[in-house]
Order: C-alpha cells, then structure tokens, then sequence
C-alpha cells in the first residue's frame, strides 16, 4: 500500500482533529465497534502514523452521538466488562459520503497544485 | 493490585466535574483493554498500568476535552435522580421526602374531619389554624431528619418533647380568639420549632458548634428554596385559575382549599429534602446574597443617620415602629449570621469585614436612637405583651450585635481571632429558643390570655 508513511513522521495537530470525524465514521461503516477497538484500527490503518491521545476519541465519540451520527448502546466485552458499542446511523452513513465528497475536493485541488510535485525529501538527515 | 490502581484512577477521575460515571466506565473499558493487550505483550501489571494512563491523555486536557462537548455538566444539575452519581442512593430518601411532604400536606385537611374548615369555619376555627398552622409540617421536617441521621429512640423522644409542648401549649391554655397573645404565641411556636428541628438535624448532638452552624447554614439556603418553591406554586396557581376559567369553569375552590394549604405545608418538607440533598452540588446562595446586600445595607444605614444629624429630624413613633426596628436588627444579625458561617476562619481580615462592623454598628446607632425614641413613649401607654414581646426581642438582638461589635472590632484590629465571633453567634442560638417559649408559655399567663 502507497498510504504508508515513512516512520517518525508527525502529523500535525489539526490535520489529527480535522481527519478524525471522517476516520471515525470510515471505521464504524465497517460494522459496530468500540474506543479501544476503534483506536487500534486506526493505528493499524497508519501503521502507528496517526496516534491520538487515546482518551480524545471519547469526546469526539460523544459529540457524533449526540449529533445522531452514531449510535450506542451498553454492552459486555468478550469477558463480560460493560462496554459502550457505536454504531453508525443512517444519517452518520449520509454524513461519510459528504465527508467523502470534501475530502476529495481538498485532494483534487491539492494535486492540480505543485504541492504533489515536490518531491519527499529523505528522511534521516 | 491492578485492581486497587484502577479504582484509585476511578475515584481521581471522577473528581472531575464533567467526566460523569458512565464516561469513567467507558475510559475503565479502554484502559483494561489496553492493559491486557500490553500484558500479552509482555509486560508487566505495573508497566501495562501507566503506559495505558499515559495514552489516555494527561488528566486536564482531558477533561478539558470533555468540558467542550459537555458544557451543560459544568452548570451541575439540578435534580437529583442520577443514583449512580456519587455511589448514594437518593430513591430511597427521595421517597421518604416525598411522603413526608403527603403526609404534612394530608395533615392540615385533618381538622376538617372534625368540622374546622379552613375557608369558612368562624373564629373559632380561625383561632385554630392561626395557632397550630406550625404543627403541620415542622414535625415532619424533623421526623425527616430523625430518619436520615437515625436517631436513637432516646434522643427520639427529646426531639418529640418540644413538639409535644408546643401542640400542649397552643391547644390547652385558654387563649382569647384573636388576642394579642395568641397571635404572638402562633408567631413564636414557629421560631421555637424550627430551633428544636435543628436538634433533629444535629443528629441529636445540638451542642456541637459545627452542626449549629450547619444549621445556619441550612436554615439560610431552605428559606432560599421554600421562596422560589412558593414562586413556582404561585405560576401554576395562576395558570390553574386561567386555564380553568377559560373553559368556563371555576377552579378556586380547588387552589384555596387544596393546592394552597398542602403546598405551602408540603413544600417545607420538599425545600428541605432539596437542600439536603443539594448540598454539596450548588454553591450556597445565603451568603452570596450577604455579599450582595452587605454594602447596600450599610450605605442605607449611614445615610440615614446622616439624614437624621443633617436635618434633625427624629423617630416618629408610631406603633409598628418598634417592630420594624426589630426586624432591621434580625436582617443585620442575619447578613452578620451568613458571612460568619461563609468565611473561612483562617483568612486575614479585609474590607467586607470593616463593611460588616460598620454595618453593625450603625445598626446599633439606629436602635439606640429608636429605643430611646419608644422608651419613653412606653412608659406612658404602659406594658403590652406586644410591646413587651418587641422590647424584649430588641434587647436581645441587641445584646447579640453588641458583642458581636466588639469581638468583630477585636478580629479587626487583629487583637483577636474570627472564631470566638463565630462561637458567639453559635452559642447565642439557644437564647432565641428560650425567648421564643417564655413568648409562647409564659406570655399567655403573664397576661392572661387577652
């Protein structure tokens, strides 16, 4: 996969935040899921690039709830601890393509500037 | 071990105001996962515990974060059904309150069983209501407290000895209807009960200087609930009455007789149910209003004696005169009572305290030149028991903001601490109570019941 960046790059703070709506709704289309699960998803995804603060994507996850975006309900883990799951809901599913559709817009725009043609430079210098 | 780390970790967690309980369980989950993940890794309890906190995210961002998306937790919340909020189950009292409150609101339709009707029963029953209205829900009041502290039975009695007295005294002695002794006998009872209710609220141990102000305390913030309780009841009387009479049909009897007389009865039981619970949620708004209406009361005072000096006028008197200087001193040893039980003792003395014992010594010029004003006046008209009952309340309060000059004056001029003031304020509380019942007792047979 092209999407994996070189180790030891940080991404800054608000491209965190920004991307963190769309990554949260992206993940929950996959099915139900919790924190926990969400947050190694994410960081399997990055192979480690993006790294929240683990306890952020609770308010995040709280904000989208009350926003009808997604949904949750009390459950039980694997060994029976209570567990709050999320789910996405219909408009949370509406709300990923226009997220989808924005993010494309930004890329497009990105790559019609010479923004791609820079070239990385090396890392380790 | 791990256990005991994370239940340390819930109870500092929860210590903040807009993580609730169930977000803690939520980040318990998040971090247990971690932890065993960790674990299965490789490392140890100990290690696997604080990198799992670490990557939670340092406690003051993280609340922070959970402040933004739940502004509506800082403006902590007023009722009280959350029984999982601090670990105490408020069902249980919320429903001992809440029959307490039927109970008294039940109690004044009682005597109508045996013909006194509270709307139309003559003067007899009149003299009745006017006597006993007290005894309808200050007993429950206190059997409330005696609940919730769990009083011992023998301490259970000398809870009950005061009310026992006081319906004895109202109901027995031959009172005029509509004398002056029986009305002051049915302002007292109420002021001699509320003291004896303390006891109950003390748990018993009424002589603890720490519960008597506790009392002050809560004696300050009930009258703060009972007012807008009274307000709220006043809104939905009136879109009774409106809603009722738009369909043509007359609701005032039901206001009158029913919601009227249980509410304000039931209402005292509610406000208090609602302080006790509350206490720790809400700031205590009595000394908030103290801070509010110190200095504005002092500025009145002063320019009233400047008024008086400038022009030479004097005290017109009247014959309510004396009761409303009464009253003056009872507001300034109440704003003095409520910024005592709301300061801290430790801290230095500063300008509200200068403001506070310039207020209270104007109070006493003002009284000085009223007493002065009445005594002699009275010894023309003679003793009244209204009269006697006024005097002798002025003393007292005066007595009380004489002393409390002094030490305050010591406080400021660092001869002396803030507690022997406080001390003073607690140990006088037991002098309202006797006057309150040599008022409801002793008066009616000094003057023989006229």
């Amino acid at each position: 996969m092209d999407r994996i960046p070189p180790p030891g790059m940080d991404i800054g703070k608000d491209l965190v935040a920004a991307s963190a709506t769309p990554l949260v709704l992206a993940i929950l289309s996959e099915g139900e899921s919790y924190g926990y699960a969400i947050i190694k998803r994410v960081d399997e995804l990055s192979s480690g690039a993006l790294r929240w603060t683990d306890g952020m994507l609770y308010p995040v996850l709280h904000r989208l709830e009350r926003n009808g975006l997604v949904e949750a309900n009390w459950g039980r883990s694997e060994s029976g601890r209570r567990r709050k799951y999320y789910r996405l809901t219909a408009e949370g599913s509406a709300e990923l393509s226009n997220q989808q559709r924005q993010w494309q817009v930004v890329n497009e725009t990105l790559r019609a500037t010479p923004f791609t043609s820079f070239r990385l430079a090396p890392q380790g210098i | 071990m791990i256990e005991e780390r994370i239940s340390e970790w819930r109870s500092y967690l929860r210590r903040r105001k807009t993580i609730e309980s169930m977000d803690v369980d939520e980040l318990e989950d998040h971090l247990r996962s971690q932890v065993s993940d960790l674990r299965e890794a490789g490392l140890d309890e100990e290690e696997a515990f604080l990198i799992g906190v670490k990557r939670l995210g340092e406690l003051d961002a993280l609340s922070r974060e959970f402040a933004r998306e739940h502004s509506e937790r800082l403006w902590k919340r007023l009722v009280v059904t959350d029984a999982e909020e601090d670990g105490v189950d408020w069902s249980g009292e919320a429903l001992v309150a809440l029959g307490l409150a039927v109970a008294a609101g039940a109690a004044i339709k009682v005597p109508e069983i045996f013909g006194l009707s509270l709307e139309d029963g003559g003067p007899a029953a009149e003299s009745f209501y006017i006597r006993n209205f007290s005894l309808f829900a200050l007993p429950f009041l206190a059997g409330f407290f005696a609940w919730k502290r769990g009083l011992e039975p023998a301490r259970m009695l000398g809870l009950a000895a005061p009310f026992i007295l006081g319906i004895l005294a109202v109901n027995l002695l031959p009172f005029e209807p509509a004398g002056h002794t029986e009305v002051l006998a049915a302002i007292h009872l109420p002021m001699a009960l509320w003291l004896a209710v303390g006891i109950g609220y003390a748990g018993g141990a009424w002589r603890s200087h720490e519960h008597r102000m506790n009392y002050v305390r809560f004696s300050g913030e009930w009258f703060i609930y009972y007012v807008l309780i009274a307000l709220g009841g006043g809104v939905l009387m009136g879109f009774t009455m409106f809603v009722f009479g738009a369909i043509g049909r007359d609701a005032e009897w039901l206001l009158n007789s029913w919601i009227l007389p249980c509410g304000v009865m039931g209402a005292v039981i509610i406000a208090g149910w609602l302080v006790e619970a509350k206490q720790s949620v809400i700031e205590n708004m009595a000394p908030v209003l103290t801070l509010l209406f110190t200095p504005l009361f002092t500025l009145m005072l002063l320019a009233f004696l400047a008024t008086m000096l400038w022009t030479g006028s004097s005290i017109d008197v009247e014959r309510e005169v004396l009761i409303g200087f009464d009253l003056l001193l009872v507001l300034v040893v109440g704003l003095l009572l409520y910024s005592i039980s709301a300061r801290d003792p430790r801290a230095e003395p500063g300008f509200f305290d200068v403001l506070q014992l310039v207020l209270v010594v104007c109070a006493l010029l003002v009284d000085a030149l009223a007493l002065w004003a009445i005594l002699a006046r009275i010894s023309a008209f003679g003793f009244s028991p209204n009269r006697v009952a006024a005097l002798g309340e002025n003393l007292i309060l005066v007595v009380n903001l004489g002393w409390s000059a002094v030490l305050y004056a010591r406080f400021v001029r660092r001869r002396g601490g803030f507690a022997p003031l406080e001390r003073w304020q607690t140990a006088y509380l037991p002098v309202y109570a006797v006057w309150a019942w040599i008022v409801v007792v002793v008066f009616p047979l000094l003057f023989r019941f006229q």
